[in-house]
C-alpha cells in the first residue's frame, strides 16, 4: 500500500493537508507559550527570581511578587490531591476490579459527568452551599476542638484555601479516577490470574500485583489531576477569598495564580502590572505543561507495557 | 467467583492469619465501595441544588427575555443562551477543520516522529489552564482589532475544544478495520479517497461524538470568555461585537448582591447543566453503542 | 473500553448532532419570537444602515445608572445599543487606553502617568455623583453605627480587629457592640469606588497615607477581596461581622445597613442623595479645567465625606465617526435627560454649572477634526 500512496499527486496533497492540520495543533500550543512569554518579558527581565519570591502585590508602587499566589495555588492543589487521590484511585479500583460490568458502566458514566459539569457551576455551588456550610458548621466544630492550632485559626468566613481545596478535589477526582481506571485496565489479566492461582484474596491481588504493575500510570493519573487543580480558574476565584497574603490557616482567605489573572487582567493599568500578570501566567503555564507532559509519558508507559 | 476464591475450609478451625486476610479483604472492599459513594455524593448534591434552586426561577420569560437594568427584578438570559450556542458552534467551526484532519494524520501512522510531537502537543494543550487560553485570545485577536468580539471568544473556545477533537478522531479512525482501507485501495481508489469515502464515514459516529463532547466542554467555559466575548446585555449575531455567554452571566449574577440575580444564576446554572450534560450524554451514548 | 463495530455507523452521530442543533433552533425561535414581540426594550434587529453598537466598560459604581441609561436610551433610539460591562474603574482606564472600548468609565480620575500612557488626549466627562457607603453586617445591632474617619482607617488597616473595640464604642454610646471579629471586605479589582474610599482615608489618617496610599487598586493591609461593587456587597451580606465599602445603591438595593461617617464639621452624616449634593456644592463651583476633582472630606454642614464624581472617559479625537457621533449624542442625552434617572438610583444629579462644563467637553469631541455635536 505504500507504493500507491507515495505515487499519486492527489495523495501527496491530501497527506500534506493532514500534516498541515497536525502542525496547526502544534502551532496553537507554541502560540500560547509565545504570547504569554512575550507578555511576561519585562517582568521577568526586571524581577527575575525575586518575582517568584516577592510577597508584595502593590500595583500603586509597581511592586509585584508572585509568592502568595503561588503558595495559594500549591496549597489548594495539595488539599485537593490529599482528598482526591485516595478517593479517585479507590473509585478506579472499584470500577475496574470489583464492580460488575453493569454497575461499573453506570458508575463510570456518573464519575465522568462529574468532570463534565462546568467549573462556574461548581463555583456557584461552592459559594452558596459549601462556603456557608463550612462557615456555620464545620469551622466552629473544628475550632471548638482544635481552636489553638494555627492551621485552623481565624474568623469563620466560609471562603478560603480549604473551601477552594475541597471544591478542587471534587473537580480533580474524575480525572484521577478515569485515568487510573484506564491504567488498571491495561494491567494484563494474566498477572491477576497468577496471583489468584496462588490463593491471594482480591485485596492481595490488587495490592501485591496490580498496583505495582500500574504504579507509574497511577502516579501519572495523580500528576494529571495536579495539573488540572493548578490551572482551575472560575470555581477557585469564586471561593478563594481574593486575599493577597500567605496564611497558615486552612480557613484563611488567599489567592491563586489563575484567580489573580482572572480578576486583574482586564484592568492592569500599567505595562509593568500587565507584565507581572503575564509572569504569573508563565509560572502557571510552565508548571501545567511540564506536569501534563510528564503525566502522559507515565500513563502511556503502562498502557504500552500492558498492551 | 467467591466460591472459587474462598474454597470451603477443609477443617472447621480457620487459622488466625487467614481470618485476618479475609478481614483485610472485606475492609478493602468496603473502603473502595465507600470511596465511590463519597465521590458521587457531590454530583448528587450539586445537581440536586441546581435543580431545586434553579427550577423555580425557570420559565419561558427567563429563557427568552433580555436582562433588565441592574437592580430591577425580572428579565431573562435569552441573549446569553443564544450567545453560548453561537460561541460554541463558532468554536467548532474553527476547531473541527483543524482537529479532524489532525486526528486523521495521527491515526495514519505516517511520519511517526512528527505524529508523536503533535500528539504530545494535543495532550499538553488539553492541560493548558483555560484562563491562559483567554489571555492568548485577548492578545491575539482583541488587542490588534481594538474590539472585544464573539470571534475572539469563539477562537478561545476552539483552542479548548481542539485537543478533544484531535484525540477522539485519532481513536475512532484507528478502530476502522484496516481491511476496509485495503479493500478500497485494491479497487484502485487513491488513498485520500479511501480515507474520505470509506474510513471517515465509517468512523463518522465516533468523530461526531468527539465533536459533541468538545461542544459540551466549550459551552461551559467561563474564563476564556472574560477578556474576549466580554458580555453584552443585547442579543447579538455580530462576530465582531461583544456577545453574552451563559457562563459569564452566571458568574456575574452569582457574585452580585441581588437576590433576584442569585435566583437567576441558579436558573442559568440549570440551563447550562442541561445543555452540557445532554450533549455529553449524547456523545457518550454514540460511543457506547459502538462497543458492545 | 474495547470496541467492535456494528453496522449502524454514522447514523447515530448525525442524529446526535441534529439533537443539539434542534435545541439550538428551538431556543433561537423562542428568543426571536420574543424579540418581535418587543417586550424587553431590546432593539429588534433592524437592517437600517444607522445601527450602531457602542461598547463601554469600567466602573461598577455607575453600572446601575449606565444600565438604566442603556435601556431607556435604547427605547428612544432603537438603532443604538450601548453595551456597558462593569469590570471596574481600573478596567475602564485600561480598556480605553487599549482602545478596545468606545468609552471607559471610572470614579477615580486617571493619573497623569495613565493619561500619558494613552498617547492621545482623553476627556473626563462627569456623568453622576455618588456616595461610597460603609456597609456593615453586624447581627444584633439595629442602629446604624457612627464612625470617625481615623477609626475607619484603623479598621481597614487591620489595627482595630474586634467590633467591641473602645474606639468604636466611643462614638456609639448606648449601642451594645458584640465581641466579634471584624472581617474587612475590599475590592479585588481596580476600582474607582476604592479610589474614593482610600482617598478619604488618606485625608483623615496619616498612617493610611503613608502605608497604603491612593489608587484604584492598593495593597490592602487586611481583609477579603471581592470583585466589583456587586461582589463586595454580596460578600458583606454573606459574612456576619463584615465591613466593606460600596456605592450607595448597592447597599440600599440589598438592605445592607450603612454607617454614618464623621465629616470635617464633626457631624456624623448618613450617605444620601442630599448629603452627596452638599459635598459637591463647593467643588462644583470651581471645577478644574480637566474636571478631575476629588470631593472627599469636603467641608460644609451636612456634607457626606466619602462622595465622588463618576466620569466617562472618551478620546477627544475619535476614529470611527458613525460610532463616535452616536456616542456623543448618547452622552449628551445622559448629562441632560439621563440625570432624571439618578435620584431613584441614589445618585446625585449633576449641578447646572457642571452640566454646562460637560456640554463644553462633549462639544470638543471631534472625528476627523470635525466636531460631532
Amino acid at each position: 500500500m505504500g507504493r500507491r500512496s507515495s505515487s499519486s499527486p492527489s495523495d501527496a496533497a491530501f497527506h500534506a493537508t493532514l500534516v498541515l492540520a497536525g502542525l496547526g495543533v502544534a502551532t496553537v500550543l507554541a502560540g500560547v507559550a509565545w504570547e504569554v512569554l512575550d507578555l511576561a518579558g519585562p517582568a521577568m527581565q526586571k524581577g527575575g527570581l525575586s518575582f517568584l519570591t516577592g510577597t508584595t502585590w502593590d500595583p500603586v508602587a509597581g511592586e509585584f511578587g508572585a509568592l502568595p499566589a503561588l503558595y495559594g495555588t500549591l496549597l489548594t492543589s495539595a488539599i485537593a490531591l490529599l482528598v482526591a487521590v485516595p478517593l479517585g484511585i479507590g473509585s478506579a479500583v472499584f470500577l475496574s476490579e470489583i464492580a460488575s460490568s453493569r454497575v461499573a458502566a453506570v458508575a463510570g458514566v456518573l464519575v465522568d459527568l462529574l468532570a463534565a459539569i462546568p467549573s462556574v457551576i461548581y463555583g456557584l455551588w461552592g459559594l452558596f452551599v459549601l462556603a456557608p456550610l463550612l462557615r456555620q458548621h464545620v469551622q466552629p466544630a473544628v475550632q471548638s476542638v482544635l481552636g489553638d492550632v494555627p492551621l485552623f485559626a481565624g474568623p469563620p468566613l466560609g471562603v478560603g484555601y480549604g473551601t477552594a481545596g475541597l471544591l478542587l478535589a471534587i473537580m480533580v477526582i474524575p480525572v484521577v479516577t478515569s485515568v487510573s481506571r484506564e491504567v488498571l485496565k491495561a494491567v494484563p489479566d494474566t498477572q491477576r490470574e497468577a496471583a489468584c492461582a496462588l490463593g491471594a484474596t482480591p485485596f492481595e491481588v490488587i495490592r501485591g500485583t496490580v498496583f505495582p504493575y500500574a504504579r507509574s500510570g497511577l502516579v501519572g493519573a495523580v500528576v494529571l489531576g495536579l495539573g488540572r487543580a493548578l490551572g482551575e480558574t472560575m470555581a477557585v476565584t469564586m471561593v478563594i477569598g481574593n486575599r493577597y497574603e500567605i496564611s497558615a490557616s486552612l480557613f484563611a482567605p488567599g489567592y491563586t495564580l489563575a484567580a489573580v489573572i482572572a480578576n486583574e487582567f482586564a484592568e492592569a493599568f500599567s505595562p509593568e502590572y500587565l507584565s507581572a500578570l503575564g509572569g504569573l501566567a508563565v509560572v502557571l503555564l510552565g508548571s501545567t505543561l511540564v506536569l501534563n507532559a510528564a503525566a502522559r509519558l507515565l500513563v502511556r508507559g503502562v498502557r504500552h507495557g500492558g498492551g | 467467583m467467591d466460591a472459587w476464591l474462598y474454597p470451603p475450609p477443609p477443617q472447621r478451625t480457620v487459622s488466625p492469619r487467614l481470618r485476618w486476610r479475609r478481614l483485610a479483604d472485606r475492609l478493602f472492599r468496603g473502603a473502595v465501595v465507600a470511596s465511590v459513594v463519597v465521590v458521587l455524593a457531590p454530583l448528587a448534591a450539586v445537581l440536586a441544588t441546581v435543580i431545586a434552586k434553579g427550577a423555580p426561577a425557570l420559565d419561558l420569560a427567563f429563557l427568552t427575555h433580555l436582562p433588565k437594568p441592574v437592580g430591577e427584578t425580572g428579565g431573562g438570559v435569552g441573549h446569553a443562551i443564544l450567545g453560548t450556542l453561537f460561541l460554541a458552534l463558532g468554536g467548532l467551526g474553527i476547531a473541527v477543520p483543524v482537529g479532524v484532519p489532525a486526528g486523521v494524520f495521527l491515526a495514519s501512522d505516517r511520519m511517526p516522529r512528527l505524529a508523536g510531537v503533535v500528539r504530545m502537543c494535543a495532550d499538553v494543550l488539553a492541560g493548558v489552564p483555560s484562563i491562559v487560553v483567554g489571555l492568548f485570545a485577548y492578545t491575539l485577536l482583541v488587542m490588534p482589532f481594538r474590539q472585544f468580539s464573539a470571534l475572539s471568544g469563539a477562537f478561545a473556545l476552539a483552542v479548548i475544544m481542539l485537543p478533544t477533537i484531535v484525540r477522539t478522531t485519532e481513536e475512532v479512525v484507528r478502530l476502522v478495520p484496516p481491511t476496509l482501507t485495503e479493500a478500497a485501495l485494491a479497487l484502485g481508489a487513491p488513498r485520500w479517497r479511501a480515507m474520505l469515502g470509506v474510513v471517515l464515514p465509517s468512523a463518522g459516529k465516533g468523530v461526531a461524538a468527539g465533536i459533541i463532547a468538545a461542544f459540551s466542554r466549550g459551552a461551559g467555559e467561563t474564563a476564556p470568555l472574560m477578556f474576549t466575548a466580554f458580555g453584552s446585555q443585547f442579543l447579538s449575531w455580530n462576530l465582531l461585537q461583544p456577545i453574552a455567554a451563559l457562563p459569564l452571566v452566571l458568574f456575574n449574577y452569582a457574585v452580585s448582591p441581588y437576590e433576584d440575580w442569585h435566583a437567576q444564576a441558579w436558573a442559568a446554572a440549570l440551563v447550562l447543566v442541561v445543555l452540557v450534560l445532554v450533549a455529553n450524554l449524547v456523545a457518550r451514548y454514540a460511543t457506547a453503542r459502538r462497543s458492545a | 473500553m474495547r470496541t467492535t463495530r456494528t453496522g449502524t455507523t454514522g447514523r447515530f452521530g448525525i442524529v446526535a448532532a441534529a439533537a443539539v442543533l434542534a435545541i439550538a433552533a428551538v431556543l433561537a425561535i423562542a428568543a426571536c419570537g420574543k424579540d418581535q414581540a418587543g417586550s424587553g426594550g431590546a432593539p429588534a434587529k433592524v437592517a437600517a444602515p444607522m445601527d450602531v453598537s457602542l461598547t463601554g466598560a469600567g466602573a461598577t459604581f455607575q453600572y446601575p445608572l449606565m444600565s438604566k441609561w442603556s435601556a431607556e436610551y435604547g427605547k428612544a433610539n432603537p438603532n443604538v445599543r450601548v453595551n456597558y460591562q462593569s469590570i471596574g474603574s481600573g478596567g475602564g482606564i485600561r480598556q480605553i487606553t487599549a482602545r478596545t472600548v468606545q468609552f471607559g468609565a471610572t470614579d477615580g480620575p486617571m493619573t497623569d502617568a495613565q493619561m500619558a500612557e494613552a498617547k492621545a488626549p482623553i476627556l473626563h466627562v462627569p456623568v453622576t455623583l455618588g456616595a461610597v457607603a460603609v456597609a456593615v453586617n453586624l447581627p444584633g445591632v439595629q442602629k446604624s453605627l457612627d464612625l470617625a474617619g481615623p477609626v475607619l482607617a484603623d479598621i481597614f488597616l487591620g489595627s482595630i480587629r474586634r467590633w467591641n473595640d473602645p474606639a468604636i464604642a466611643k462614638t456609639n454610646p448606648g449601642v451594645e457592640l458584640p465581641d466579634r471579629e471584624i472581617t474587612v471586605v475590599h475590592r479585588s479589582d481596580g476600582s474607582g469606588t476604592t479610589y474614593i474610599f482610600v482617598d478619604f482615608l488618606s485625608k483623615v489618617s496619616v498612617d493610611w497615607k503613608v502605608k497604603v496610599g491612593v489608587a484604584t487598586s492598593v495593597n490592602w493591609p487586611a481583609g477579603l477581596g471581592a470583585k466589583g461593587n456587586e461582589g463586595v456587597a454580596g460578600t458583606v451580606r454573606q459574612t456576619p461581622g463584615a465591613i466593606g465599602y460600596v456605592e450607595l445603591t448597592y447597599a440600599l438595593q440589598n438592605g445592607i445597613s450603612t454607617a454614618r461617617v464623621q465629616n470635617p464639621e464633626g457631624e456624623f452624616v448618613a450617605p444620601s442623595v442630599e448629603s452627596v449634593t452638599l459635598a459637591a456644592a463647593g467643588a462644583s463651583a470651581n471645577l478644574p479645567d480637566d474636571l478631575r476633582v476629588s470631593i472627599t472630606n469636603a467641608p460644609g454642614s451636612g456634607a457626606y465625606p466619602i462622595s465622588g464624581f463618576s466620569w466617562v472617559l472618551v478620546y477627544r479625537e475619535q476614529q470611527d465617526c458613525d460610532a463616535a457621533a452616536a456616542l456623543a449624542r448618547f452622552l449628551w442625552w445622559g448629562v441632560h435627560e439621563g440625570q432624571a434617572f439618578a435620584p431613584a438610583l441614589h445618585y446625585a444629579p449633576l449641578a447646572q454649572g457642571v452640566v454646562a462644563r460637560c456640554e463644553a467637553k462633549l462639544k470638543s469631541v471631534t472625528c476627523g477634526g470635525k466636531p460631532l455635536l
